[in-house]
């Protein structure tokens, strides 16, 4: 049976154009506060490419949650609005909307290798302006940072040789010039 | 100067500063010590339930007839965990309420202790917002952050769990005065720029209509009032969903009845036809829209609301006013007069003329004949024998509530307690017996099914422990009315589990509790039963017999549009042909 079209229940029978968004959330840094974000993304059936969180004011006890998500326009309007009424938020910014901010995340690397793939990956962190931490005879970890495409591409290129694990700490957003986001 | 007290003390002090005299609850170990403090003051009366569940909806019913948050005391764990449809439906109808849950000793808390759950993970997605008390000296200031983000904004419940060991504890008592919100500061007064901009669209229209919702009985009679003023003033017709009955009254001259699923053939049609749609304290839900690419297809919309997150949610909309409805109205009001805007008189006329015609079509037409009672003529019959402004009606959940939401005609808001959002059967004979707490001469009816009454029926036990005098108006078709009607139409008519074999005698019932019991089989006794109902002091349940197989109609079939409708008696489509195989996918 084909699934009927507009309808309260089948809405994802239109194909709107998918956009990835990145939302900065300022909220009160108290227990649980994570975890109505994130259940309010999974109890809607939002996705969550990349979420970042730690607190950034300690006289006032504010957090900063950085999600990355994907959706319609609409979609993510609803997100906004809906992560905005939850009590402890004190304010949501979408920073895909509000144009020209910097995201950077930090990675992780471990390459495992012998001879030449050994000096390969050497080569190509240099290129990536990728930091190694830590070094055995046959093994580095490198730590990059950059926007996620960049960070991306690096394990493209060390996957042949030798790429161990990974760990990212997702994005880390802000706006251009000299306003702030306000609680 | 600061008072300490135990935490127990501070729960008391701070419920009566709130001005909470009515609590409704059921002890258990975690919440002993507030039911000690409870023992020994007077300020507070309580309410001692028979299941949790009838706690919360009794706090719904109490709060959506006076306006005042509900309040609920539980213990921890399976007191917790029973309270949750409640707080489910109280967060999908927007019923303000404060429901207080005990909690196991700080130090046992994760240890899967005795009557432990993990109370605020639980309720956090059925609550607008919820606590867990650590230390004692928050517990005042937590207490009174419940009750302010409980009724302001778009209003919902809010868990405070307290484990007992901060309940024991000595502690600072601040009272209400003192709390600001950090973060919560809800919107109310709308935009000016957009309150121009949706007087100019409704000044330009030719069919306009007024949908209205829950949203402006919650806003406060001011919002009714102007409401009606605005209706009177332009000559808009309005509806109203389900939730919104009786903030324009249903003997006024503009109504057009219920809108919906189950809603008027006029009003669905205006709803289609129109050109600008106001839409005032509602929101978009799927029983309103129907088929929503075919919902309401040539008109612009106008959407006030206080929550921003309903704007453009399901519907999209030309201009969102974000607000409380009393605040908005009072301004459009304003605008309106100021500006001297006038409706089109001409294009006015024809469009009441084109509602006058489908109101001609009385879509709610019945042909009662016969000793076996329609349901429909129950209600009919009920109405006009207990109709005025000191009657209360709440309902259960099912073909029940849709009848009484047609046939019972409300001319006040707060006189209709129904669980619109969830869909709770067994909300009503609790809610009513909230109701009557908070008006203790009003007649307060639970119009009710037979299916529905047993999910809650031991709060009937509650209601003659406290004498409170409810009727419970049981319409027995001895189906799950509701299902039945859905199986017929979308499933052949195979009737799976959805008859009700082994129902109890409800007189019998009724009368094993303590209370009155009287059954009605025949049409023409209906009369003579509801003034014995009526007559028959403290409370009383009616086992109301009727047509088994009855449908109600008019009926929007799933995945159809405002100007599909169905119409029983008043229609000639047959029946089992109208909903297709797309539409029986839908709920």
């Amino acid at each position: 049976m084909r699934q009927p079209t507009g309808s309260a229940y089948f809405m994802d029978d239109q194909h709107p154009p998918l956009a990835r968004h990145t939302l900065a959330i300022l909220v009160d840094n108290e227990p649980g506060v994570l975890a109505r974000v994130i259940g309010l993304f999974s109890g809607r059936g939002y996705n969550i490419d990349s979420l970042t969180v730690s607190e950034v004011s300690l006289e006032t006890h504010l957090s900063r949650i950085t999600i990355v998500t994907t959706g319609p326009a609409g979609v993510v309007d609803q997100i906004k609005t809906q992560l905005d009424r939850l009590v402890p938020v004190h304010s949501v910014v979408d920073l895909t909307l509000t144009g020209k901010s910097l995201e950077r995340e930090l990675m992780l690397i471990k390459v495992r290798g012998k001879g030449d793939q050994r000096a390969e990956a050497l080569r190509l962190a240099e290129a990536f302006r990728a930091r190694v931490i830590d070094a055995t005879i046959e093994s580095f970890i490198f730590e990059i940072t950059g926007k996620p495409d960049k960070l991306d591409q690096f394990i493209v290129l060390m996957a042949p040789l030798g790429l161990v694990e990974v760990s990212r700490t997702g994005v880390a957003a802000i706006a251009r010039g000299p306003e702030g986001m306000t609680g | 100067m600061t008072e300490t007290m135990t935490g127990a003390e501070i729960v008391i002090r701070a419920l009566a500063d709130q001005g909470v005299a009515h609590i409704f609850g059921y002890p258990g170990g975690a919440v002993l010590p507030i039911y000690d403090a409870l023992f020994q003051q007077n300020a507070i009366e309580h309410v001692l339930v028979r299941h949790e569940q009838g706690a919360t909806h009794m706090a719904e019913g109490y709060a959506r007839s006076t306006n005042k948050p509900g309040v609920v005391l539980v213990t921890s764990g399976p007191g917790a965990t029973n309270a949750v449809t409640g707080l489910t439906d109280a967060l999908m109808d927007s019923i303000p309420m404060v429901c207080i849950t005990g909690q196991v000793p700080t130090h046992l808390i994760g240890s899967d202790a005795f009557q432990e759950c993990d109370t605020v993970g639980i309720t956090r997605p059925c609550t607008k917002h919820n606590y867990l008390v650590k230390d004692v000296n928050d517990l005042a200031q937590i207490l009174h952050e419940a009750f302010f983000v409980a009724t302001n904004g778009r209003p919902g419940p809010v868990v405070v769990d307290i484990p007992k060991d901060v309940q024991f504890a000595t502690g600072r008592y601040v009272g209400p005065e003192n709390v600001v919100h950090k973060s919560y500061h809800p919107k109310l007064k709308g935009d000016v720029d957009k309150i121009k901009a949706a007087v100019e669209l409704l000044a330009g229209a030719k069919k306009p209509i007024f949908y209205t919702g829950g949203g402006v009985i919650n806003s406060g009679p001011e919002a009714t009032r102007l409401l009606r003023e605005f209706a009177e003033v332009t000559g808009v017709p309005v509806t109203s969903t389900l939730m919104g009955l009786g903030c324009y009254p249903a003997s006024g001259p503009q109504w057009l009845g219920m809108l919906g699923m189950h809603g008027t053939y006029e009003a669905n049609n205006a709803m289609h036809d129109c050109d600008v749609m106001v839409c005032i304290g509602a929101r978009f839900d799927d029983r309103i829209t129907g088929r929503l690419d075919a919902f309401s297809p040539g008109s612009r919309k106008i959407h006030i609301d206080i929550d921003p997150s309903q704007i453009n949610k399901n519907v999209k909309v030309e201009i969102g006013v974000i607000g409380d409805v009393a605040n908005v109205l009072g301004d459009m009001l304003r605008v309106w007069r100021a500006s001297g805007a006038t409706l089109d008189a001409s294009a006015m006329k024809e469009w009441w003329a084109e509602i006058d015609g489908w109101r001609a079509r009385d879509c709610l037409f019945f042909r009662q004949s016969g000793e076996t009672i329609k349901p429909q003529q129950a209600v009919k019959r009920l109405y006009e024998l207990t109709k005025g402004p000191n009657t209360y009606i709440t309902t259960e959940v099912g073909q029940h509530q849709m009848w009484a939401a047609q046939y019972y005609r409300f001319d006040e808001p707060n006189r209709w307690m129904t669980s619109g959002g969830l869909g709770t059967m067994g909300y009503g004979m609790p809610a009513a017996i909230g109701v009557q707490k908070a008006h203790p001469d009003a007649l307060v009816i639970d119009i009710a099914g037979e299916a529905s009454i047993q999910m809650c029926i031991q709060e009937l036990s509650t209601a003659v422990q406290y004498n409170l005098p409810v009727k419970i108006f049981i319409l027995n078709n001895e189906y799950m009315g509701m299902v039945r009607q859905w199986q017929q139409l979308l499933h052949g008519s195979r009737y799976s589990h959805s008859y009700s074999e082994a129902l109890p005698d409800f007189v019998k019932l009724a009368e094993a509790y303590g209370a009155s019991g009287l059954r009605c089989e025949k049409a023409g006794d209906l009369d003579a039963t509801i003034r014995a109902m009526l007559d028959t002091p403290g409370p009383v349940v009616v086992d109301c017999i009727v047509d088994k197989t009855e449908n109600v109609f008019p009926m929007i079939p799933s995945g159809r549009a405002h100007n599909e409708m169905l119409l029983g008696e008043a229609g000639e489509q047959r029946i089992d042909e109208a909903i297709t195989d797309e539409g029986k996918m839908l709920v």
